[in-house]
């Protein structure tokens, strides 16, 4: 098998990320939220405290740690709420076309002419800020491009001989959805799914960030990376270490995504004759 | 006028679809193409009816219409004396009685199902839900077209061309359907496979009582194959017989130039060939829709309204003014 870099380094650093988030509890210092002591506070990294501590004193490296259960649960599940919306519509309205595939295609164009973070940011201003609201906030924003691939994968295989045998071997029109155009079309929504992870964590960050998301004391980088703005000059290990997280979760969400995509394109599988 | 023959299985009467074109907000005037106009056919049992047109006459849609993938604008699809056009017959009574065979053995097969899969799933969907009357089942058929049991577990990608399409009559024949459709069922293998697909298919046809309905451009195949023969043009049937008859003494222009393109190494061509497009069907010609093409038109073909379906012998029905000159042989062409 052909070595893939991008396949190789994207699991391995999102690998990273999936450990330090399960065993977050075990891997831990202190307690992320309870463990703040102000006599430790503003120390910069070293052999106790090794990513520092920030203006409460509470350890850094603990609070990443947990930070990491929040970005991956945002980005895991707001993901597949993402993806069941998307594939739900743009596979109903490839298939079945008419006012519904209008009504669908619509909508979506509506969904792409609005900034998404800016759609979100009005959601979370409507709901409490929380884990909850943020999944549902982030869940309903991202379909669009799902939903589009979806009905284009649709359009193409619905003509396909073998949907046509479907039907005429008596299939319903969900069952031919479910079992014939699904399967063949899952390898580009994989890909999507996986790129679009990467982005909920940026914008789970973004909203954290200007305060709409995870409110403090909880750890979540964005809101961390929020808390260390005044302290960017005399204190940047406190911003650098949350941005750093963010850093290799996107990346490495983003190398896992073109990895998949080189793997499960057929153009670049080889033909078995 | 429905008087249900024992021996005929399908009957198909004055059956049209009309496709809308245009219309809506910006799109002008709604048209219609008329893709099936009037046709009327009857399958017996044990027949292959051989349904030749060049592509766009519509005889892919007179098929979907007859699988009810596609609703009928006006006319009745008779099978076994109930009428399939409307909508109280549901998609599984129809899946049990009429099954298809598609062209392509490579778009038919869903790449991610397991030949088992393929052929199960259909079993399971209609009722049958015991492992061994489904296994028992699957290697019946396997061994109908000829496969080895042990190919079920395999995907398409694993077979040729031919073998594929083994697998997709496999497929059509699982649930034992009366009639089947056959799309051009070997126009897309290698010409060394065409023969073993043929004589399985005839073979088939005697060992499961099937009754055919086989729709080609290739006449050399349809003269293997059929029993009986339509010939259709621009959504309307313009000469229709036994096999023999159609290709000894065909009457129709247009039939007969089908039939000089055969091609024959041993056989000097007579110059009959047919010139041009087929006309648009949205805007046919007046009269007789072959006039623009045929080297025998005169002026009463261009006269409207379409000829009629006219009896010259015994099953032997043609659409044309002129067929009475032409069968005394007074022809332009030599």
């Amino acid at each position: 098998m052909k070595f893939r870099a991008n396949l190789l380094i994207g699991g391995a650093l999102f690998g990273l990320v999936v450990i330090a988030g399960l065993f977050a509890p075990l891997l831990a210092h202190t307690d992320p939220v309870m463990g703040a002591n102000l006599m430790n506070a503003e120390l910069p990294p070293d052999t106790e405290f090794w990513f520092g501590t920030d203006a409460q004193g509470r350890d850094i490296y603990s609070r990443v740690l947990h930070g990491a259960r929040i970005s991956l649960t945002v980005g895991i599940v707001s993901q597949l709420i993402n993806t069941v919306i998307g594939v739900c519509l743009g596979l109903s309205a490839g298939y079945w076309g008419g006012w519904w595939d209008d009504f669908v295609s619509g909508l979506t164009n509506l969904m792409l002419a609005i900034p998404s973070l800016i759609f979100a940011l009005a959601i979370m201003a409507i709901l409490n800020p929380g884990l909850t609201s943020l999944l549902i906030a982030l869940g309903l924003t991202n379909w669009s491009f799902t939903c589009r691939l979806a009905r284009a994968s649709a359009l193409s295989l619905k003509s396909q001989g073998y949907v046509q045998a479907a039907k005429v071997l008596g299939y319903s029109d969900v069952r031919i959805m479910l079992t014939q155009l699904l399967p063949n079309m899952l390898g580009p929504i994989i890909v999507i799914g996986t790129l679009g992870m990467g982005g909920a964590v940026l914008a789970e960050a973004s909203l954290s960030f200007l305060g709409l998301g995870i409110r403090p004391p909880y750890p979540s980088w964005g809101s961390m990376l929020s808390d260390a703005r005044d302290q960017i000059t005399t204190a940047p290990w406190i911003s650098i270490f949350p941005g750093l997280a963010i850093f290799v979760t996107v990346l490495g969400l983003n190398l896992l995504g073109d990895g998949l995509r080189d793997i499960l394109d057929p153009q670049s599988r080889t033909r078995r004759a | 006028m429905t008087e249900v023959n024992q021996d005929t299985i399908l009957k198909v009467e004055d059956l049209a679809v009309h496709f809308p074109v245009g219309g809506g907000l910006l799109g002008g005037p709604r048209r219609f193409v008329h893709a099936v106009d009037g046709v009327d056919l009857e399958l017996k049992r044990g027949e292959c009816l051989g349904l030749v047109g060049e592509s766009g006459c519509g005889k892919s849609t007179l098929a979907l219409s007859i699988l009810g993938l596609q609703k009928p604008t006006r006319g009745r699809i008779v099978v076994n004396g109930h009428d399939i056009a409307d909508d109280s017959v549901g998609r599984m009574t129809r899946a049990r009685t009429t099954q298809m065979v598609f062209q392509d053995p490579y778009s038919s097969l869903n790449p991610r199902q397991t030949v088992r899969k393929t052929l199960e799933a259909p079993l399971r969907l209609h009722g049958f839900n015991a492992k061994s009357e489904i296994d028992d089942r699957i290697v019946d058929m396997l061994r109908h077209v000829g496969l080895r049991a042990d190919v079920a577990k395999r995907f398409p990608h694993e077979f040729s061309g031919g073998q594929r399409q083994r697998i997709g009559i496999a497929r059509a024949l699982i649930l034992r359907p009366q009639i089947v459709v056959l799309d051009e069922p070997v126009s897309a293998l290698d010409v060394s496979i065409r023969a073993q697909i043929i004589n399985l298919l005839l073979e088939l046809k005697e060992t499961l009582s099937l009754s055919y309905i086989m729709i080609s451009h290739d006449l050399g195949v349809v003269e293997h194959m059929s029993d009986k023969v339509a010939v259709m043009y621009l959504g309307r049937i313009v000469e229709t017989g036994n096999w023999k008859t159609i290709f000894s003494t065909p009457r129709h222009p247009y039939t007969r130039a089908l039939i000089e393109a055969i091609p024959d190494p041993f056989k000097q061509s007579r110059g009959m060939k047919i010139v041009g497009e087929i006309p648009n069907p949205l805007n046919p010609p007046a009269g007789c829709g072959f006039n623009p093409r045929c080297p025998e038109a005169r002026d009463l073909c261009r006269v409207p309204p379409t000829p009629d379906l006219e009896a010259i012998g015994a099953d032997h029905l043609v659409r044309c003014r002129r067929v009475h000159e032409i069968s005394a042989g007074k022809l332009t062409a030599p």
